[in-house]
């Protein structure tokens, strides 16, 4: 019994210190009350946010650049995302809201858009955001200041003007009602484009602190966010673990604290020690085809591959059920914009229809095709393995090339030279045109080499209307064409199955390839 | 003599016979027969546990553990049996003549064995591997290149002893060949130690392979290796143990069979040699 009251004093003495250092974060409000009421508040919501402490965040793949405009891979993207902020930014029921502005309205014939900069917002040097840094990142991104994009959506910016030291206005050439979406792009220190690699400074509630290629990048808490309160955090580490294996090896010995990209069984296996949350992704899994490889160039064996596949079977085996099926480029939790065409292959297989294609496109006996799979991936890994056997039912005899996260970026994605490839797509930003923007015949992102005068048409048209119910209906039409045409064999929107340590909670999912860690936070 | 061998029962020689043949036989049997497809996917059979049709369980795409462990021991034995006779046959031409002849040849060739020597092997094979690329043939070429030194030095040492043993000094007065003399006069007598060597780089040879598959820079899928597969399994050791379990004693089964067959060797040639 005494054991018992001892044991009591001590937590309660504990509670009051960590009390005291909450009560640092919170700042103004609480530091007023004076410190009896505190340690009664402090045991009332000792269930609620606790300010402070550290988390490690597993993930997949190294970082491909610091320089948020420069950054392409999604995974880099993910992280930035804390370090960084555009004029706006998106939230997680996917809306826009304001971010290093506080306002902003576009012109009844979309060409001028004037944005009118929040009071307060500091870069993490400790300067303030001025017109001249948002007319810098703007016009740096947009490829004014050098001539070359990096920012493609952003090309179409004519001129950034400062109308006064709170006002920006940017005029474009064309209207386009999705523009705005891209002013997420990243507002950083005017002239500081040489160094952001190197010493990446932005306005988003995590500071860089560190960065060690193939180990990680750690983060400090940004004490001068604007976003009252927030974040909870001090310290953010996104550690990169080799393989989903020992990402699940870590997670059990409490090395990492939040991991996002579980299979189904590890989802299970972690289930009573962990929080464990599905959501659908933001990512298109396809078998890539290369349009220009040989036996892939003809429409009919491509339009074979995607009878072979059993989605179904992909599903159930890689993804436990939980994963959305598709046919075409677009996620289904973008309804206004999304086109059921599952019908059109069907989502099991079908064999004879398959082959039927095959002996019409020459190919009666199949041929040999190797899939480049990225291998860190572990769930495209499975989905591979599942993919090259039902490959082998119509005869077509594929294998599967394991290839390193950099390899496949510089092979697949840039240099284009593979025959096929299980990957994903990623919706990296809210504008719903984001994933049909890449079929474009000339769209550097077109690593799939499709081809079709009627999709560039369409496209260009699309981007003209300012209708949005015409848009939608276009944007669909767009689907209809990557489906007929089989672009690639569409497969899955997998579900992104997140592990969190018991002990956090505010953890938000985005219907975008993003991990917030502003508003996440310990419970005791 | 002959009543000595029948009195002597070696039960190392025995053991590691059974142990080995029965891989051998289950690893070339794999590669004509299976009593499943070792490729063939089950939503139906995701994992169960072993029973009287799955002796092994299936995995997680509902393959037959115990078809895809033929093939993969199959596989092993390949890649091994492969490596072991590169580095072997290097091997014992290098230590041949570096031994026999000695000299300036002999003082390079041992310095770069140290240096080869010097390298962790795995660490080795990786950077070869990298050169070379994935896959089958260069795994073979990489670990064959690794377990070169050790059967030079071997090969090497029982040379230096013979080449001035009495017999061997009175076949070069006799205007024997040097070729004739190092392969028809020494060789034969360090087959033994030689053999031993043998199952000992077989040995290494398996760990190496499967150490290699476990890194998934060997064997590719969806082709089984035994190493491959305990990569796969080790996500589900708590809801299916057996599919690590298997692999992982197969591997332990022709390791164990063949470091016995290796000291049953020994041991019968000792009591030959008696």
């Amino acid at each position: 019994m005494k054991k018992r009251l001892h044991i009591l004093f001590m937590a309660l003495l504990a509670m009051a210190v960590l009390g005291g250092c909450g009560a640092d974060g919170t700042g103004e409000s609480s530091e007023d009350t004076s410190s009896k009421e505190q340690n009664v508040q402090e045991t009332e919501i000792s269930e609620g946010p606790v300010y402070g402490g550290s988390v490690v965040v597993g993930i997949q793949q190294d970082i491909d650049s610091l320089d948020p405009h420069k950054a392409t891979a999604a995974g880099t993207k993910e992280i930035l995302f804390n370090v960084f902020e555009g004029l706006v930014k998106p939230d997680e029921n996917g809306n826009l809201i304001c971010a290093v502005a506080s306002d902003y309205s576009i012109s009844d014939d979309g060409l001028v858009y004037t944005f009118t900069l929040r009071d307060g917002v500091k870069f993490h040097n400790g300067n303030d955001v001025t017109c001249e840094d948002v007319k810098y990142s703007l016009e740096r991104a947009a490829g004014l200041l050098d001539g070359t994009p990096l920012v493609a959506t952003l090309q179409t910016i004519q001129s950034v003007d400062i109308l006064d030291d709170k006002t920006v206005q940017v005029t474009v050439d064309t209207p386009n009602t999705e523009l705005i979406y891209s002013f997420v792009t990243a507002i950083i220190p005017a002239g500081s484009g040489e160094d952001a690699e190197a010493n990446p400074v932005g306005t988003g509630p995590f500071s860089f602190v560190s960065y060690t290629p193939q180990e990680g990048i750690v983060l400090a808490k940004n004490e001068n966010y604007w976003q009252e309160g927030l974040p909870y955090l001090d310290e953010v580490d996104f550690k990169i673990v080799g393989s989903a294996d020992t990402a699940l090896l870590e997670l059990q010995g409490g090395s990492i604290d939040i991991y996002a990209y579980l299979t189904d069984s590890q989802a299970n296996e972690l289930k009573d020690s962990f929080n464990v949350i599905s959501s659908p992704s933001n990512v298109v899994q396809a078998l890539f085809l290369n349009n220009d490889y040989e036996p892939l160039s003809d429409v009919k064996v491509r339009q074979a591959i995607c009878y072979a596949l059993d989605k179904d079977m992909v599903n159930e085996f890689v993804a436990g059920g939980n994963g959305t099926l598709i046919s075409s480029a677009m996620l289904p939790t973008l309804k206004y914009y999304y086109e059921d065409l599952n019908d059109l292959y069907g989502t099991s297989a079908n064999v004879e229809k398959a082959k039927e294609l095959l002996t019409e496109a020459g190919y009666a006996d199949g041929f040999d095709l190797a899939i480049a799979v990225p291998s860190v991936y572990e769930f495209h890994m499975q989905t591979a393995e599942v993919v090259v056997e039902q490959l082998k039912a119509v005869g077509i005899n594929a294998t599967i090339d394991a290839v390193e996260w950099n390899t496949w970026l510089e092979d697949v994605y840039t240099n284009r030279e593979y025959q096929a490839t299980i990957s994903g797509i990623t919706c990296s930003d809210l504008t719903p045109g984001y994933l049909l923007n890449r079929f474009q015949t000339d769209s550097k992102k077109n690593f799939v080499n499709f081809k079709s005068t009627e999709y560039d048409e369409l496209w260009k048209a699309t981007q003209a209307t300012q209708d949005a119910a015409e848009k939608a209906a276009d944007y669909k039409k767009l689907q209809t064409i990557l489906a007929d045409e089989a672009a690639s064999a569409f497969i899955q929107v997998p579900a992104n199955t997140t592990a969190f340590n018991k002990n956090l909670a505010g953890y938000k999912f985005y219907p975008i390839y993003v991990q917030d860690m502003s508003t996440v936070y310990f419970v005791k | 003599m002959e009543n000595k061998k029948r009195k002597k029962w070696n039960g190392y020689l025995a053991a590691g016979l059974f142990m080995t043949g029965l891989a051998v036989f289950l690893g070339i049997l794999g590669y004509f027969w299976t009593p499943y497809s070792t490729t063939a996917m089950s939503a139906a059979e995701k994992f169960t546990a072993p029973s009287m049709h799955h002796i092994f369980g299936t995995d997680n795409f509902g393959r037959d553990i115990f078809s895809r462990v033929m093939q993969g021991l199959g596989t092993t034995l390949v890649i091994s049996t492969s490596v072991v006779l590169f580095s072997a046959v290097a091997g014992v031409l290098l230590g041949a003549f570096t031994g026999y002849f000695g000299g300036i040849l002999d003082e390079i060739l041992m310095r770069i064995t140290d240096a080869v020597n010097g390298f962790p092997s795995i660490l080795l094979t990786l950077v070869i591997i990298s050169l070379l690329g994935k896959g089958r043939q260069n795994v073979i070429i990489a670990l064959g290149i690794v377990f070169i030194p050790s059967f030079v030095r071997i090969v090497r040492g029982e040379f230096l002893r013979l080449r001035d043993a009495d017999y061997i000094k009175r076949a070069r007065l006799m205007g024997v060949g040097r070729l004739r003399i190092l392969f028809i006069h020494i060789l034969p007598n360090i087959f033994s130690v030689l053999l031993v060597s043998v199952m000992i780089g077989f040995n290494n040879a398996i760990l190496a392979e499967s150490g290699m598959s476990y890194l998934g820079i060997g064997v590719q899928a969806p082709d089984a290796s035994l190493g491959m597969m305990l990569s796969d399994a080790q996500g589900y050791l708590q809801t299916a143990p057996w599919y690590a379990l298997f692999p992982g004693l197969a591997i332990v089964w022709i390791v164990l069979g063949f470091s016995l067959l290796g000291e049953g060797i020994r041991k019968w040639d000792g009591s030959r040699a008696e």
